[in-house]
């Protein structure tokens, strides 16, 4: 191998003075969130026309959107929603991954294959369209959104939870229990996946950032949150209007708001999986 | 070959089938009664308006013929009927296809010349601040959300420059290249890292083959080795994954097109979720599914006939 053979790219493990910065960004948003009712200067729907789409000023740290709702208070109550939305999603997505992964490695035969035609299936909708389609049927709302996410981070969490219970379930100690006479729901439950969880949280890390993403642009796009939310990507949505109009604050705090948490989660989560996947 | 084509072809079937048929049956996991639901839900509903939902989708009858016979209406483009634009669904798209295929062919001419070009780049000063500042900077671009990105670059360009038009889709070659820039360039940025990785990738692979030493000892131009030797031997991945980027790039139409007020397929879709328009919906995700898979399916296709190693490789396992 020559000098010029490439390493995987990992950036944070070159610059670990990211990583720092990222945590401590991730750390002031999600107290932010904790604190939000004490730190906003406003109530988050809070409408004063008077001082509709109002600059930075002393009174409104970030400014206001049309209806003059002040936008750091809107933003601090909308970091709630937008943190919480992506856990729950993936936490969907986690348990019927696992389940059908783990499922999928155990029975093998034609369970194994109808688990991944499924799963092939759903690949065949690009980006959110699978989402999309769910929504399209049982309509808007965040909890749809949350589910129909979930939904389609199934497969992915699915597959890679099947590889790793392959390798798992070919271990010494699966036979030892199964001679015990142990069932195999038994063995899986209380000791395959377990022995899985550390790899897939670190894999589930890796997606929050994509979640909170997919979540974000479902609410710009009207499926997700809906109105008086303060839900940062129908923030973005409600202040797109004003942009044309010369203010641009009221789309650029939210849409900050949500590229600062996904670049510092993905700065955080893609080290923190490498440090999990080797520790695993 | 004969038999690798006719397989990739059954399998390129096979999946169109499952997902048309997901789409269609989805009418069936809505709440309530399909034919209400088709038609927009119950306000303004009137019994004839029922019947005439109950005959295009022939919902007296099974499933599965019901299933036959709506992809056979969908073969001939006829896709029913829009209950909110009053309209033949097929004309609804056949007016806005082509400036979606616009938005799509612009955005892959821009992340595969930028795209491309950064890998190249950062392959060539590989280990330096030029690489360090092409990955960090295409990773940053990946995790921007691109209805975010739209704005950041309307509000740049388009409202505080002005050199680009904020909404719309232009008229004539420049005017639609003009008003297309902007929303090109935010559905081009988050593919940037993927192409770019995989270009460096492929061509840091290639340079570590023999015959780059080889040529290098044999003093052969650095700038002649990069493009001839490897360059060339890289291209096969690289362009196999363009393809694949483009091809889900038409789901990604439905964010931008949103974002810019065009007026194309992607934001038809949004405009029919929000207004309860199933058959509209749904015709435009069967477009949008079925112009996916046939794409990824010819990609793979043609990856032997760029890279005629992989046709070896076919042949012997």
């Amino acid at each position: 191998m020559t000098a010029l053979t490439l390493a995987p790219v990992r950036v944070p493990d070159r610059r670990p003075v990211g990583v720092t910065v990222a945590a401590a960004v991730l750390l002031l948003v999600v107290l932010a969130a904790l604190l939000a009712p004490w730190l906003a200067p406003y109530a988050p729907d809070a409408i004063d026309l008077s001082a509709s789409l109002a600059g930075t000023s002393g009174d409104h740290l970030l400014g206001t959107d049309s209806s003059g709702q002040d936008l750091l208070s809107r933003v601090l109550h909308g970091a709630r929603s937008s943190l919480v939305a992506p856990v729950l999603l993936l936490a969907v997505a986690a348990l019927l991954g696992v389940t059908l992964g783990v499922l999928a490695a155990w029975r093998g035969g034609w369970t194994d294959a109808l688990v991944s035609r499924l799963t092939d299936v759903m690949y065949a909708f690009p980006g959110l369209l699978f989402t999309v389609l769910i929504i399209a049927v049982f309509g808007t709302g965040t909890t749809t959104s949350v589910l129909a996410l979930g939904l389609a981070y199934t497969p992915t969490v699915a597959k890679y939870t099947r590889s790793l219970a392959l390798a798992e379930s070919r271990k010494p100690y699966v036979d030892a229990y199964r001679i015990q006479g142990m069932g195999g729901a038994r063995i899986c439950a209380l000791h395959l996946v377990p022995n899985l969880g550390r790899a897939v949280v670190g894999y589930l890390v890796v997606l929050f950032g994509e979640a909170l993403m997919s979540l974000a642009t479902l609410s710009y796009l009207g499926f997700g949150a809906q109105p008086p939310s303060s839900d940062w990507g129908l923030m973005v949505q409600e202040g797109q209007a004003a942009v044309v109009q010369g203010a641009l604050l009221p789309a650029l705090v939210p849409g900050t708001a949500i590229a600062l948490v996904v670049v510092s989660f993905n700065v955080v989560g893609v080290w923190a999986a490498d440090r999990l996947g080797r520790q695993a | 070959m004969a038999v690798r084509i006719a397989r990739r072809l059954a399998g390129f079937l096979a999946t169109l089938l499952a997902a048309s048929f997901v789409i269609f049956a989805a009418v069936y996991a809505a709440p309530g009664d399909p034919a209400v639901f088709l038609a927009g839900g119950r306000d303004k509903l009137t019994p004839e308006r029922l019947a005439t939902v109950r005959a295009q989708y022939h919902l007296d009858e099974p499933l599965v013929v019901q299933y036959g016979r709506w992809l056979g209406d969908c073969l001939h483009f006829d896709l029913g009927r829009s209950f909110k634009y009053g309209d033949q669904v097929a004309d609804l798209i056949t007016a806005r296809l082509g400036t979606t295929l616009e938005l799509v062919a612009y955005a892959t001419v821009l992340f595969v010349v930028l795209g491309v070009g950064a890998g190249i780049l950062a392959a060539v000063r590989q280990s330096t601040w030029v690489d360090s500042a092409v990955v960090g900077g295409t990773t940053l671009a990946a995790s921007v959300p691109s209805f975010v990105a739209a704005i950041a670059l309307v509000s740049l360009f388009g409202v505080q420059l002005g050199w680009f038009p904020v909404t719309g889709s232009g008229r004539g070659f420049a005017g639609t290249l003009h008003h297309l820039t902007l929303p090109a360039l935010s559905l081009a940025l988050g593919a940037l890292a993927l192409i770019s990785r995989v270009t460096r990738q492929a061509m840091a692979e290639a340079a570590a083959s023999d015959h780059v030493e080889a040529a290098r000892a044999s003093g052969v131009p650095e700038r002649e080795i990069v493009r001839r030797h490897v360059l060339r031997n890289a291209l096969g991945p690289i362009i196999t994954m363009c393809g694949l980027v483009m091809a889900g790039m038409l789901a990604g139409t439905v964010v931008v097109e949103t974002a810019f007020g065009i007026s194309g397929i992607g934001s038809l879709l949004v405009g029919a979720i929000n207004t309860h328009d199933f058959p509209v919906a749904q015709a435009v995700l069967l477009l949008m599914v079925a112009g996916y898979i046939a794409v990824t399916t010819l990609v793979d296709l043609l990856h032997p006939l760029l890279d005629p190693r992989v046709k070896q490789e076919a042949r012997t396992a």
